[in-house]
């Protein structure tokens, strides 16, 4: 049976629709919110944020993390800010103009009614956070201050020093911690959530295997909410934590809950290259050091001359060549692009020749070290302490690295998948940033859809089930639900192969990165669809996972997420290989402009791919959702 | 045993020899083993060769995790996640100090060319009764989810909020409250401390929430209970000052007099109140 996606958009006008669907969705009784029991998995802004207002409502809430505790959720690690339409600045900002560069950020690829609603409540983000005391960036007169970022033409971004995430999400945690304490939330800790049970359509429970016992258990509510986060850890190689995964919402997928847009990834400029083979993660610098900083390239791929004794003439400023009036501050993924560009010709720099240098000798002296030091002292500590170069001395080596994922869980305006019931938050769905997302938007989205629109449409599901019971965790469908997590991880132990998960995740992180990373061409993507069939055999085959399965096993725990980022970085190649086009964060080499730029083709590709799962041998089906703009108007970009 | 600190570091201070090429370090590791919570532990010696002078503390880890793996030993448990000194997950005795012997560096931040070729490292999960060994390096700091939730926060439900420029905040008092609330939880100050005390954990909130205007309504309930809930759990602080310098964030000690000025207010104010009614 072919799935059909209906994304339930509201009637009235895009400014009109987000309050229609608030007046229109059906309320539980503040008494009957108690009767609810909600699974919230996940604990980063937008599972935090989810679990503490569904709390506040009078829900039965119960969290579930695979941290020890729910503060450590990747969130935190966020360092920009936070966009919100404000306009505290006076300087023309609106809602109307944050929908808008969010659409045209997102490369026409987004729907334009989720991002409008995102613009809305952006407001009151703001006010929530300031309220529950994060300490944002203040002026000296004791109001919040603001910073433009990533190339936004208004300065609508809040932020808390260089740690904007790690304050939101304590200002999430903290208020869940609140109803920990008030007894509206059950926090599960170290709890990793291995499947989704799905029962008549309907998701009714997750199964978790306790991280520190082995545990394996059914879990039964009433709905089930997924903030897990992106797949970006596919590459490895990443910006992620090292634990990201994709599991929960892959096996959401595995029980029919529809994938949408998984080629989109967003690649981050500013990274520091990798060093060795035993590189484990790779770290995102603020992209505002490119607002002084001049990237460069020997011209001569011999040259082995230190940066400082190469002369003008044998330097090759390939952006400001390029792009004469953007220059350096040209969109990630252009000067992302470029960067691969100039080191796959063999003009890379540093021992493993893997990155380009980010120069900034003219500005020191043009400003002095002191004035430089005050605008990105910490940042320029933050280099010397991993590569130990001193960056006032000699460039910075820099190369672009995953950072963030467009793609996710197919979810409807009020952010439900396809499976009724189930809920898609945060980085885990797909719906506001289309093909590419801007800078200080990630943390706005986590925490609209966790504060202010889940707990608005949950009620729209729930209200009718007043009278049912969750399905009893002795149902069957439970029994076989942990039955099979328990013989999928034993199984693992029984491998007895030759080689560590971790090999295997650097292999398919190697064959991602290199056919389906900042540029794609056919031959590529279908040398990529023979290399991960293989790459999985001979995992499954051959992985070597000692220990037991009864205590604390790292090993264990990691090698789950890489199977299913073997099966997800397949999905991801076939979205890719099936979008003939250009757009955003995924660039096909044979899809661009004379001048290099994405080319998109929106009479053939305006809609949203979502896959639908069929089985485990057989491919995923394709469904399309056709996005139309009414509101904004579809134009190239170009940056010369 | 001799702890690798900032000077002599390996090669030419970037993990490179003069001809750019990267330094190997042989290392002797003395890394703590212990199955699970009441198993007895001891130390496995490793020596540890082929180590490159640019990788990260926990990446070296990773080497020797890789090693035993072939030799079909089960590699030693060690919490970790974003290896970018924020999340806090990470934290060892290296040495005898939690994070190691450079100063504000989370142990993920550190790197090996911090040591010498020939380095001894010993290397040892979190010591104190409140943060009970999980398995080898990793340790259970639920104890202070435990502080945070009986007082940490302040209660704005979702939805009640003004609008956010309507409380002004000086600027002086949110750069105070944004030093105390860098801190990640990673427990390095309960680790340092003689008493295993957690007075600076619990005094960064309280620095943070204590002095913001929104902090006010809830202030003086805050500090008490959040107090009597860390003292259920961790020992007595005698100034010794260990934990700010253990401090991958450099907490200052300051807070803990915030918390100790607020906890004594408190005790009178919350006897008053409570007597009135």
């Amino acid at each position: 049976m072919t799935l059909t996606l209906d994304a339930r958009i509201p009637e009235g006008s895009i400014a009109e629709k987000w309050d229609n669907h608030k007046f229109s969705v059906k309320l539980v009784n503040p008494a009957n919110k108690r009767r609810f029991k909600i699974l919230v998995v996940g604990t980063g802004l937008a599972g935090a944020s989810a679990a503490a207002s569904l709390a506040e409502l009078g829900y039965a809430v119960e969290a579930f993390t695979f941290h020890d505790s729910p503060r450590r959720a990747h969130s935190i690690a966020a360092q920009g800010g936070i966009n919100a339409a404000k306009n505290y600045r006076n300087d023309g900002d609106s809602v109307h103009r944050l929908f808008y560069d969010t659409v045209k950020g997102g490369d026409y690829r987004s729907r334009e009614a989720n991002v409008y609603r995102l613009a809305q409540v952006s407001l009151n983000i703001i006010d929530q956070c300031a309220a529950q005391g994060v300490p944002f960036a203040r002026e000296y007169g004791g109001l919040l201050a603001n910073r433009s970022f990533g190339g936004a033409q208004v300065s609508r971004t809040f932020y808390a020093r260089g740690q904007t995430g790690q304050q939101l999400l304590l200002g999430a945690y903290q208020a869940m911690a609140a109803q920990i304490a008030a007894g509206g939330v059950t926090l599960h800790n170290r709890a990793d959530v291995l499947d989704i049970v799905v029962k008549d359509g309907e998701a009714c429970g997750i199964v978790t295997r306790d991280l520190l016992t082995g545990e394996v258990r059914a879990h039964s509510g009433h709905a089930v909410v997924l903030a897990t986060g992106g797949y970006g850890n596919v590459y490895y190689l990443s910006t992620n934590a090292m634990n990201c995964n994709v599991t929960a919402a892959w096996r959401a997928h595995r029980r029919g809950a529809a994938f949408a847009n998984p080629c989109y990834t967003q690649i981050h400029p500013t990274c520091i290259p990798a060093s060795d083979e035993f590189q484990s993660k790779l770290t995102l610098m603020s992209e505002s050091l490119r607002n002084d900083g001049r990237i460069w390239v020997p011209r001569n791929m011999d040259d082995t001359r230190r940066a400082s004794d190469i002369g003008n003439a044998d330097r090759y400023y390939f952006l400001e060549e390029k792009y004469p009036a953007f220059g350096n501050l040209v969109p990630r993924d252009v000067a992302s692009r470029n960067a691969k560009t100039v080191v796959d010709q063999g003009l890379g720099v540093g021992p493993l020749r893997n990155g380009v240098y980010l120069d900034f000798a003219d500005v020191i002296a043009r400003d002095g070290e002191s004035v430089v030091r005050e605008k990105y002292g910490n940042l320029f500590d933050m280099y010397e302490r991993i590569t130990g170069e001193n960056p006032y001395r000699s460039p910075m080596r820099i190369y672009p690295a995953t950072h963030y994922t467009m793609g996710g869980l197919w979810v409807d305006y009020n952010l439900m998948t396809n499976v009724a019931g189930l809920y898609a938050l945060g980085e885990c769905n797909f719906s506001d940033h289309g093909a590419n997302r801007l800078g200080a938007s990630a943390l706005m989205q986590g925490l609209a859809d966790g504060y202010f629109v889940l707990p608005y449409t949950i009620g729209d599901y729930l209200a009718p089930k007043l009278a049912s019971a969750p399905v009893p965790v002795d149902d069957p469908v439970f029994a076989a639900a942990v039955a099979e997590v328990d013989d999928r991880t034993r199984g693992w132990l029984a491998v007895r192969g030759t080689r560590s998960v971790d090999y295997y995740h650097r292999e398919l992180g190697k064959i991602v990165w290199e056919y389906c990373g900042m540029a794609r061409n056919r031959t590529g993507l279908e040398k990529a669809l023979t290399e991960i069939p293989a790459l999985r055999e001979e995992f499954r085959a051959n992985v070597k996972v000692l220990g037991s399965a009864g205590t604390t096993n790292q090993a264990l725990e990691q090698v789950n997420r890489v199977d299913d980022f073997m099966e997800m970085a397949e999905l991801k190649v076939r979205d890719a290989l099936h979008r003939e086009e250009s757009c955003g964060g995924h660039f096909r080499e044979e899809h661009q402009t004379p001048e290099g730029e994405a080319l998109r083709d929106d009479e053939n590709f305006a809609y949203v791919g979502a896959w639908n799962w069929q089985g485990p041998d057989r491919p995923q089906e394709l469904i399309k959702e056709p996005l139309e703009f009414e509101y904004v108007k579809l134009t190239q970009r170009s940056y010369k | 045993m001799s702890a690798g600190s900032g000077g002599g570091s390996a090669g030419s201070g970037n993990g490179r020899s003069g001809n750019g090429h990267q330094v190997m370090l042989r290392l002797k590791l003395r890394i703590w083993r212990q199955a699970g919570p009441d198993e007895p532990g001891g130390f496995l010696d490793v020596d540890a060769e082929g180590i490159p002078a640019d990788c990260s503390f926990l990446e070296m880890l990773d080497i020797v995790n890789e090693r035993l793996i072939t030799d079909d030993i089960e590699p030693i448990t060690f919490a970790h996640d974003c290896r970018e000194g924020i999340c806090g997950t990470c934290g060892v005795m290296i040495n005898g100090r939690p994070h190691g012997p450079e100063k504000a560096t989370a142990t993920c931040q550190l790197h090996m060319r911090k040591f010498r070729d020939g380095d001894e490292i010993t290397i040892e999960p979190f010591r104190a009764a409140s943060f009970p060994v999980v398995k080898d390096l990793m340790v259970d700091r639920r104890a202070f989810d435990r502080i945070i939730e009986s007082g940490g926060f302040i209660s704005a439900p979702t939805g009640t909020a003004p609008d956010a420029n309507e409380i002004p905040v000086p600027k002086d008092v949110a750069d105070f409250a944004m030093d105390a609330a860098a801190c990640i939880g990673c427990g390095a100050c309960v680790a340092a401390c003689p008493n295993s005390a957690a007075q600076l954990f619990t005094a960064a909130k309280l620095g943070h929430l204590n002095v913001l205007p929104q902090g006010q309504p809830e202030r003086w309930r805050r500090a008490e209970a959040m107090v009597e809930t860390m003292e259920s759990f961790f020992g007595s602080c005698t100034n010794h000052g260990e934990c700010t310098e253990a401090c991958p964030k450099e907490i200052s000690l300051d807070f803990i007099a915030v918390l100790n000025r607020d906890y004594l207010k408190a005790k009178v104010k919350n006897r008053r109140l409570a007597s009135q009614t």
